[in-house]
């Protein structure tokens, strides 16, 4: 069908009260007006009438009996009581509540739909705009107004003004200044160990340790196939006399400084460039916070040595120096280079020799 | 008749199909399995005392008909041509691989792959006891954990509360990133799944963490030890007893589940309101009686 | 209009002279110090239309009421402190372990405060149900073209509005400290430092330091009770005003115009609707809370930067973002020493701002393509704008895939599929994917605009099949009733674009043609692609033509008509009170 051009201007915005019986813009049939008001079996029959009465009643009793009910379950079960194998408590509270409030909402509209008037009525609308009186003399009077204060004429105080309003800007900014020090302020004055983006609290020496437990792990207890989530021994003796780390210091410690450490067939690795000697006798070592956005990554297939975060299923290969084979990440995993000291316990040779974790501007 | 003869010629062609003669040959294999468990299971609860030789004997029967196939005549594991392994070896495996792979139905496997599903078992504890018996003859390797490598019965109230407690926090450490913060499983690269938890037995978790079957790692003893193993059992049972406090768990694989009841059931029921509250109510052609 | 159907007044009963009650009392009281009786005489009775899909933004209204009331509650036990504590109290398997303050105070109210647990869970719904039921709404509004003119800016609010739930969702779930809402934050400082040149900055701002410190759980707590709650409540409350100023939108029908609103008065009626609707939002919350474990923080354990667990993700109103964070490849430049994470910066950054940035621009988008600068109070249906339509669902297909994405492991693992190739097909899908969704949409909006017309033309089909005497069938076919027909032509034919892109003057719609600038020519094509191919409502001629063609079938058929055995009287269209179909 082509489009036929349209036989009415458009008379929007105009305020004249328009016949609506005729057709306003190209109607095809006349506006009919409203239909007929039809009643409700409650509106004529007074037995209806009493019956919704009855029921909008008993669902507000409806609703008194099940807060009533919430009040007893309050003080007679207890946090250990069950229901199947259901918290008894959160569920009684729960459902009593909700039968409490929904009995009254129910009620309320089942009260509206069925008892209160429901003729439908009509309102009129004005255009959102104000008139044109009204309109011409608010112009009127801000032109006036901008015209007394001679904010145009005197471009000297307007320009004053403005870049003195537009200065008390920076403060607000400025002040936000010591919301925290910057990366090189935390290099520079280090507050915990290890501080700043490009460190951690590796050093050479430092002991590989089990994670929560903190025991330190002989090279020759570990098989082919075992997988280590792994710490800086620092988080266990790291602190004031040798006592474990606390509070912010363990945290930024940790998030810093985890590790995985697997072990598979010696021939099976693929060292990378430099990185010949970073691996004992298979035992291989990797930062856990994941190059990407930095969740912790230990999801580890024994067979095909990946290592896969859960959080966006960046997959790392550490057989091949930890090479990104899937997933959003851009950059291996660091690798950690690992020795053995005189007792036969895994030790790093070094801090990481790059920043672990996401990428961040001057990464580089 | 055409339309059979065509149907005829489509099986015959399939039946010179190269795969068609392996499957032959494991259904063949499954069949003789299958009179074989039956045979022997007869047999089996006829004498209760089957010497340790006697069982060594009878699982390297077992072994024989039903994982030969891919793990050799004598579990040197078998290589396809191109290098690509069907079985591994099993010397050294021990006799807790052994009890897990067999005792989930892992092993025997439909087909080879790294995921490995489990499914009911296909042999009798006696059986699975002495595979188990036979591979261990192999090499040494882990053996069966005992009931009390894994229980904490013997412990005083506060002993258990510290260990449920410490194995929560290496539940959380080592096991959570893929099988669940509450052993629920969750998704491994290329198709494969961490499986979930709910169920599996005390022994079995403990052989899995000492023995890494299929892709997952070895939690062998001198990674973590024997009582660290146990408190890890011992927090997952917890959960399984601890009741649902805040009503029914969505399976709780986390916040996709919950979104989508929310959108479902919340919004959902409450768009049914919605209508409810808008929709008109039945209508009358009488009059109202003006009072 | 024809008023003698139209009630002036609501009662069931004549007005008459009554005493002053009570209520007139306490009304003529206040009124004597606040002076309100101009304003409420024109408001308490006005007029809301009835509709189940005008309800949507109550859900949202509702949802963040019970936010107030649950997040008080929490409010007067929660600890916003990273506090390192040992945990002695009721929840066993956690006993003796250190975490922040805020953990344990978040176990203490799901374990020690009775209640505490329910109002949690409630308040963790009622979050979840606020942010989408504004989404269902916003699709209402856009679907029926309700964010036209006058009711731009009130669209633009709106938009803010999602912006702002949004982000308090998440500032709120990253509060009690748990392994999960940790494991956010630390996403959160990715992406954060992904930014270009302030990235590391603002991280070290943010936090107080380096992550993840102890200043942000007190600075989130800050954000989470003043200043979004503030800013949104301030919004809300602009956006209502802006609603009973314009007047609500209805559909069109008999005697509803676009200079009139017909529907029920604020009171009672409407008030009685909404009130019980809040108490409605209220219990299912409270059902949801109580019969669904939302976020069991005790079983994720404390927030602990080496730990992780399978299957982290956001809420659900975070999951597009964060599933196009999942299947963008990854990509990094290094220029100069400097690195740009274009991984984390296209999904997170560029991807949610620009989308937003475009959802609040569209009817200023719509206007500038219609040209169209007049009011409008009549919704139109969906089908009767093509395009608009269509593209709306693209976007929502465009949503949902990312949404996909976003639990790609749980599906995975659900439907024993490979992550792998869920991410791969997902990379594809998403730029595919809308525009098919896009096409389909829009060809079917044009059928549906097609059958309107055939209805009207040919009348409705009744299912009944009439044999003729020479022993052919046919299906019965009978026109629309007056007040059918009326509410389906009452819309606007679109404009037929005369004017060429450097053409003068204004086309037959009084839509001047664009002009000369630089956009011209691109708007004038996308003016065209916009209407094209719609099917508008038939002429007066061709009207008249197709019923002519019916009487004339109707006359064959008119022997029937009368008989109930017909049964058309229960098509619907007719009131069904005292007749029977089965005689009962």
């Amino acid at each position: 069908m082509s489009t036929p051009p349209i036989d009415q201007a458009h008379d929007a915005g105009h305020d004249e009260p328009v016949d609506e019986n005729l057709p306003a813009r190209d109607d095809l049939f006349a506006n009919p007006g409203l239909e007929e008001h039809h009643w409700r079996p409650t509106d004529v029959d007074p037995k209806a009438e009493k019956r919704a009465e009855r029921q909008v009643a008993a669902l507000f009793a409806l609703s008194a009996l099940c807060t009533i009910g919430l009040l007893v379950a309050y003080v007679t079960i207890d946090s250990d009581d069950t229901v199947g194998d259901l918290g008894a408590q959160n569920l009684a509270f729960g459902l009593l509540l909700a039968g409490a409030l929904l009995g009254i909402g129910i009620g309320i509209i089942q009260w509206a739909r069925k008892l209160m008037a429901d003729v439908e009525m009509v309102e009129y609308r004005h255009s959102a705009a104000s008139s044109e009186e009204d309109r011409a003399a608010t112009v009127q009077a801000l032109a006036d107004g901008l015209e007394e204060s001679g904010i145009g004429r005197r471009p000297l105080v307007r320009n004053s003004l403005l870049g003195a309003v537009g200065l008390l800007g920076l403060p607000a900014i400025v002040f936000l200044r010591d919301l925290g020090p910057t990366n090189a302020q935390v290099v520079k004055n280090p507050p915990f160990i290890g501080s700043g983006l490009e460190h951690t609290v590796w050093k050479k020496g430092m002991r590989v340790v089990r994670d929560v437990v903190g025991t330190p792990i002989k090279a020759s207890d570990l098989q082919i196939g075992d997988l280590v989530n792994a710490e800086p021994e620092a988080l266990f003796n790291g602190g004031e006399d040798g006592e474990p780390l606390e509070g912010v210091a363990l945290q930024v410690a940790k998030s810093k400084g985890a590790v995985v450490v697997v072990r598979m067939q010696p021939d099976e690795i693929t060292p990378g460039k430099g990185r010949e000697n970073w691996t004992v006798d298979g035992i291989i070592c990797y930062s856990k916070i994941c190059t990407h956005v930095g969740c912790p990554i230990s999801l580890y297939e024994r067979t095909t040595h990946h290592l896969l975060c859960p959080c966006h299923q960046s997959t790392f290969d550490l057989a091949d120096s930890a090479r990104v084979v899937f997933g959003p990440a851009a950059r291996p995993l660091p690798q950690l280079a690992l020795e053995v000291d005189s007792e036969g316990y895994l030790t790093a040779q070094a801090d990481f020799d790059e920043p672990v974790g996401p990428s961040y501007w001057e990464r580089g | 008749m055409r339309l059979l003869n065509r149907s005829a010629g489509r099986l015959s062609r399939h039946r010179r199909g190269p795969l068609a003669g392996m499957l032959v040959i494991i259904a063949g294999l499954l069949l003789t399995g299958g009179i074989f468990t039956a045979l022997v299971n007869t047999t089996a609860s006829a004498d209760e005392t089957v010497s340790s030789a006697d069982q060594v004997a009878q699982g390297r029967q077992l072994f024989l008909v039903s994982c030969s196939f891919c793990h050799g005549q004598n579990g040197e594991g078998v290589r396809t041509e191109d290098g690509n392994q069907i079985g591994p070896p099993l010397a050294g495996v021990g006799a807790a691989a052994v009890d897990f792979q067999v005792g989930t139905g892992r092993m025997p496997m439909v087909q080879p792959g790294a995921q490995v599903p489990s499914k009911p078992e296909s042999f009798t504890d006696e059986e699975t006891a002495a595979l188990a018996a036979y591979v261990a003859s192999l090499g040494p390797g882990p053996a069966i954990p005992d009931e009390s490598d894994y229980s904490i019965e013997g412990l005083s109230d506060s002993e258990r509360e510290q260990a449920i407690a410490n194995g929560g926090q290496i539940f959380l450490t080592n096991c959570t990133a893929c099988h669940n913060f509450e052993g629920s499983g969750g998704a491994m690269p290329r198709g494969g799944y961490a499986p979930n938890l709910h169920s599996t037995s005390a022994r079995h978790i403990y052989e899995a963490m000492l023995t890494g079957p299929q892709n997952m790692p070895n939690f062998a003893n001198g990674n973590l030890s024997p009582e660290e193993k146990r408190d890890v059992i011992a927090y997952l049972y917890s959960l399984r007893e601890m009741p649902s406090y805040g009503g029914f768990g969505l399976g709780g694989l986390g916040p996709v589940p919950e979104g989508l009841a929310a959108w479902l059931l919340g919004i959902g029921g409450l768009v049914g309101f919605a209508v409810w509250i808008a929709a008109h109510t039945t209508r009358t052609n009488k009059k109202k009686v003006e009072a | 209009m024809d008023t003698s159907k139209v009630a002036n007044s609501n009662t069931t009963t004549a007005a008459t002279a009554k005493k002053p009650s009570r209520a007139a009392a306490a009304a003529t009281w206040a009124d004597e110090r606040l002076g309100l009786a101009g304003m409420a005489k024109k408001n308490l009775r006005k007029v809301f239309p009835d509709h189940w899909s005008f309800m949507l933004g109550e859900i949202a209204l509702w949802s963040f009421v019970v936010l107030l009331l649950t997040g008080v509650f929490l409010t007067l036990w929660f600890t916003p402190s990273m506090g390192e504590v040992q945990y002695n109290g009721t929840y066993e398997q956690l006993r003796g372990i250190h975490m922040s303050e805020a953990f344990a105070s978040t176990l203490r109210i799901s374990f020690d405060v009775r209640g505490g647990l329910l109002m949690r869970q409630m308040h963790h719904w009622a979050a979840m149900l606020f942010v989408a039921s504004m989404m269902v709404h916003l699709l209402r509004v856009f679907f029926t073209g309700a964010y036209r003119k006058p009711r731009e800016l009130n669209w633009v609010i709106g938009s803010l509005l999602l912006l702002l739930g949004t982000l308090e969702g998440f500032t709120g779930y990253s509060l009690p400290d748990d392994l999960l809402s940790g494991t956010g934050i630390r996403a959160a400082d990715g992406f954060i430092k992904a930014s270009p040149v302030v990235g590391s900055y603002m991280s070290f701002f943010l936090f107080g330091g380096e992550f993840p410190g102890e200043s942000i759980i007190p600075r989130l707590y800050t954000i989470h009770v003043l200043l979004i709650p503030g800013l949104l409540l301030a919004l809300i409350a602009a956006h209502m005003l802006l609603l009973v100023y314009h007047k609500h939108t209805q559909w069109p029908g008999p005697g509803r115009t676009e200079k009139n609103v017909v529907g029920y008065p604020m009171l009672p009626v409407y008030a009685a609707k909404a009130g019980g609707f809040f108490f409605i939002v209220f219990g299912v919350t409270a059902f949801l809370g109580g019969l669904l474990s939302i976020n069991p923080v005790w079983k994720y354990g404390p927030y602990d930067p080496s730990k992780v667990t399978a299957g982290s993700q956001p809420d659900w109103y975070m999951g597009w973002p964060d599933g196009a964070l999942r299947i963008m490849p990854g990509i990094e430049t290094h220029l100069w020493g400097y690195t740009i994470s274009w991984n984390v910066m296209l999904p997170i950054l560029v991807l949610p701002i620009a989308a937003f940035a475009f959802v609040m621009m569209l009817p200023f988008i719509d206007a500038w393509i219609t040209g169209d600068k007049r009011e409008h109070h009549l919704l139109e249906r969906p089908r009767n704008a093509p395009t608009r339509t269509a593209l709306m669902v693209a976007l929502m297909t465009m949503y949902g895939l990312f949404w996909i994405a976003g639990g790609n492991d749980i599906i995975a693992i659900k439907l024993h599929s490979s992550i792998n190739a869920i991410t791969y097909f997902l990379r594809g899908a998403v730029f595919i994917g809308p525009v098919i969704a896009f096409i389909i949409t829009r060809r079917w909006c044009i059928s549906l605009q097609r059958k309107d017309n055939d209805t009207l033309l040919h009348g409705y089909e009744t299912g009944i099949i009439m044999r003729s005497a020479e022993g052919g069938y046919s299906e019965r076919h009978l026109p629309l009733p007056g007040t059918r027909a009326y509410t389906l032509t009452a819309r606007e034919r679109d404009p037929a674009l005369n004017g060429g892109p450097n053409g003068h003057g204004t086309d037959a719609n009084g839509v001047p043609a664009p002009g000369t600038g630089r956009l011209a020519g691109f708007q004038h094509r996308v003016r065209t692609l916009w209407w094209a191919d719609n099917v508008q409502k038939p002429t007066v001629a061709e009207l008249e033509e197709g019923h002519h063609h019916a009487e004339h079938e109707h006359e064959l058929q008119e022997s029937t008509d009368g008989h109930a055995a017909d049964g058309h009287q229960f098509d619907g269209h007719h009131l069904v009170e005292d007749e029977t179909l089965r005689g009962h």
